[in-house]
């Protein structure tokens, strides 16, 4: 992977820096001792590793804002970190940066039942927003499958999803505020519990910006109500284009279940043999998701079984006890440790319509024969947000490099049907060079032009998200 | 200047050499501050739905299609939009046809916002010229996009300062088989909105809650079992209040979402944005300052409209209260329509419509 060069002005002052950075916060907070710095050395795209210069731990929004002014003033560049979870190497740092780390800021600062909001600083996980308030019976919907580890600040860096989104929306449909550091320090508050901020819809560009435009530490979320209950239905079919139709017809009879996931047969396989969660023998297997009362569910079930049987299923099993839905959500969730246990595996995350399914998978699988690869899919099929699990050997020279190029080839068809590189995990540096194939220079510039506002010295975060030649005049400049 | 396609449209904005002002429909033309431009750029000549997919819940139109054509294709498919756009031809006495290109600049949404999201929220897709005549997209046409910066989101409310949008793609949501409002009459406003946020804080799933005339109103949406479910779950909830139900009552429900109620009003409209429980405490400290109103609530009562004597500027007793309050309609004291930014928002604001029209020929100044 492509980075720029270090910038040995940046680094020849490095105990400067330190000795400022000192003065601002606590000596636990910064970190430069290389064996400690390590740990920061990548996120979890363990393929692309490179040790920071430095990593702080601030505490609050105000240590951030002294932080930044320095490094701003300094010319260091920083990455903003999470809690390291990226698929998509959305944190790897730069051997000149200084890694903002948010974990310490975990805090509940405020929960609002009335007017359905909490606001958390922006290094708590994801879960336990939800675990703040689900005594009360709420919880925040959007729901990664990281969520026990990921921190809110990667969740509106990369506006993630989850499987529940058909029906809650993604990150940026449950963030009403944010308060955010600038790279010159300055705060600024934007949103709050009101919707629809005044002026330009900024919040809307932070969120989803991969940590470029600053460095988000509150947040104020959307709670909801739990509902009564929920409850799947999996529904297994003996060839991957009949399933896909099934999700279709299920779309279009006006039903909106709040999940539809799909697996195919080596991902049955596979987290059958390590989850044994009791799945059928098929070539692919749906599983709908639908919540309420008890009367809502049998009759939103009722309606998608009755349109599940005109497809001919090899299998269909409504789940009847808490003990039944665990199991048959089990299988989908043990899917990429699964796949892990028998392979390395690179997971892509191309977003494609949802009529394109069977055509897409039938050249996913196509292209795997072409390029000698196992493929895996399991994703969320409602959405069209796909995520084809590509197996390779690390210890096999040039298998990374033929895996690599396998993805790229999937995503570009993901852009061809008129989809997108990357549905919910974020360009990063992984489909940093791919933007040309869905964006025209114009549509890339636009872009750049967004941050030059927010981040003029391009020091936040610079070598992601864009390929680096379109960046380069802008990181030269600074 | 009617341009019929994106091609014209860029020539235009090039060859232009003076400041623009961008219509639609011409039905919200005096939403924001005065705009100085004497030759007017219409996107009326940019109709058609290019893509109308009912199996991915996903519509792409051209920016000139009138509001009610959209609705119609969609009517016909069992599909809506899911922010349910209000119409402002009666608030602001106007004739036109609102297009959708209209609705996504203004960030126009209905009632459902409170369930379904803002128009900003369903826009998953946009295709534009900026201020330079470059014509260039963002987004696409798949609900789940992450792909780069999401400029998607910043066109939608940016009143055509940024550029003007020519085709926009959306997530689109299958129709209710029924809706069913539950009526609790005889409110004042503190308990009416209590009320609304209660049933917000259910787990009814509600889709519209508003609050007017002592009247407060919760609609519930879906299959016909589930509704009737939820109808039941809430009249349960509220049993000590007096309450009728209504099937079906789509016609109260565009009353209140185009604030009908208001529109025969004298002096000025405002539109606040609040938390809802800090809007009866905002209309209260009004009636306690002796200032003669009328309040419609949606939205929970984070959305008020409020019909208030002319010679008053809102904005003066705004204070304590987050949110923000445009001027819809009258003189409201001289204030200007939009809400003035703190000095740091406006300043990024300000260095935004800088890099996308950067001669400031766009609707310049109807943002402040």
């Amino acid at each position: 992977m492509q980075m720029p060069t270090p910038s040995a002005t940046v680094l020849n002052k490095k105990s400067h820096i330190i000795s400022r950075l000192l003065d601002v916060l606590p000596a636990a907070s910064v970190i430069s001792d290389p064996i400690q710095t390590r740990a920061y050395e990548c996120d979890a795209l363990t393929a692309y590793r490179c040790v920071p210069m430095l990593a702080v731990l601030p505490a609050n929004t105000e240590q951030v804002s002294e932080v930044l002014k320095i490094c701003f003033e300094e010319g260091v560049p920083v990455v903003p970190r999470g809690a390291g979870t990226s698929l998509a190497g959305g944190a790897m740092p730069t051997a000149d940066c200084v890694i903002l780390g948010v974990a310490k800021m975990n805090n509940v600062l405020e929960t609002d039942y009335e007017n359905r909001l909490i606001r958390v600083q922006s290094g708590r996980t994801n879960l336990s927003v939800s675990g703040a308030v689900e005594e009360d019976g709420f919880f925040y919907a959007p729901d990664p499958s990281s969520q026990l580890a990921c921190a809110i600040a990667g969740n509106i860096g990369m506006n993630s999803g989850g499987a529940h989104c058909l029906k809650y929306g993604v990150t940026t449909n449950n963030l009403l505020g944010v308060t955010m550091v600038m790279m010159d320090g300055e705060v600024v508050e934007i949103g709050g519990g009101h919707l629809d901020a005044s002026g330009l819809d900024l919040l809307g560009v932070i969120c989803g910006s991969e940590g470029q435009l600053g460095v988000v530490t509150e947040a104020t979320l959307r709670i909801l109500h739990k509902p009564v209950a929920a409850r799947p239905v999996l529904i297994a079919f003996d060839e991957n284009e009949v399933a896909g139709a099934c999700v279709a017809d299920i779309i279009k009879a006006g039903v909106l279940p709040v999940a539809i996931e799909f697996m195919d047969r080596l991902c049955i396989e596979t987290s059958e043999n390590f989850a044994k969660a009791g799945y059928p023998d098929a070539e692919a297997l749906l599983i709908v998701e639908v919540e309420g009362s008890e009367v809502e569910i049998e009759e939103q079930l009722s309606k998608i079984i009755a349109i599940a049987k005109r497809h001919n299923p090899v299998e269909l099993r409504e789940s009847k006890s808490e003990e039944e839905s665990a199991k048959i959500w089990l299988g989908r969730k043990s899917a990429f440790g699964a796949i892990g246990q028998i392979s390395d595996y690179m997971c892509l995350d191309g977003t494609i319509p949802v009529s394109e399914l069977p055509y897409v998978l039938r050249r996913i699988g196509e292209i795997g024969r072409e390029y000698g690869l196992r493929v895996g899919n399991v994703f969320h099929a409602g959405d069209g947000n796909m995520h084809p699990l590509i197996l390779f050997d690390a210890n096999k020279p040039g298998d990374l490099e033929r895996c690599e190029e396998m993805g790229a080839e999937i995503l570009r068809l993901c852009v061809q049907v008129g989809g997108c590189l990357t549905g919910e995990h974020g360009v990063g540096i992984e489909k940093r060079d791919l933007m040309f194939d869905q964006y025209t220079s114009t549509d890339i510039d636009a872009q750049l032009n967004v941050k030059d506002v927010f981040d003029p010295k391009w020091l936040l975060n610079a070598a992601k998200v864009f390929p680096l030649s379109a960046t380069e005049t802008r990181r030269a400049a600074s | 200047m009617n341009p019929i396609n994106e091609a014209e449209l860029s020539e235009a904005i090039k060859s232009a050499n003076e400041p623009l002002r961008i219509v639609g429909g011409g039905t919200r033309q005096t939403l924001g501050n005065a705009v100085n431009a004497s030759t007017t750029l219409s996107t009326a000549g940019m109709t058609g739905i290019t893509l109308l997919e009912p199996a991915a819940l996903t519509l792409v139109v051209r920016a000139g299609t009138p509001l009610v054509d959209v609705q119609a294709a969609l009517d016909a498919e069992n599909l809506q939009l899911p922010f349910e756009p209000m119409t402002h031809n009666t608030l602001l006495n106007t004739s036109g046809r609102s297009t959708i290109g209209g609705v996504v600049a203004c960030n126009i949404s209905g009632s459902r916002r409170i369930q379904a999201g803002a128009c900003r929220d369903s826009l998953i897709g946009v295709r534009m010229v900026d201020g330079a005549g470059n014509i260039l997209k963002n987004g696409g046409r798949v609900m789940k996009n992450v792909t780069g910066y999401d400029l998607v989101k910043l066109m939608a409310g940016s009143f055509g300062t940024l550029g003007v949008m020519t085709e926009l793609s959306f997530k689109l949501l299958p129709k209710p088989a029924t809706q069913a409002t539950v009526n609790l009459h005889g409110l004042n406003d503190a308990d009416g909105i209590n009320v609304l946020c209660r049933a917000l804080g259910s787990p009814n799933d509600v889709t519209g809650v508003a609050f007017a005339n002592g009247n407060a109103m919760i609609r519930i949406e879906g299959l016909l079992k589930s509704v009737d479910y939820r109808v039941g779950a809430l009249k349960s909830l509220f049993a000590v209040h007096d309450i009728t139900v209504d099937l079906n009552d789509t016609a109260t429900w565009a009353s209140i979402g185009n604030v009908e109620h208001l529109a025969p009003d004298d002096g000025a409209i405002w539109r606040v944005s609040v938390k809802p429980t800090d809007g009866p405490k905002l209309v209260q400290n009004l009636r306690d300052a002796h200032v003669t109103l009328n309040a419609v609530y949606d939205w929970g009562g984070g959305l008020i409209y409020l019909s208030l004597p002319d010679d008053l500027n809102l904005r003066d007793h705004m204070g304590g209260f987050g949110g923000h309050a445009t001027l819809i309609r009258g003189n409201g004291g001289g204030a200007p329509k939009m809400q003035p930014q703190n000095k740091l928002v406006a300043g990024i604001e300000q260095g935004l419509r800088a890099k996308f029209d950067p001669r400031g020929i766009l609707n310049t100044g109807i943002m402040g």
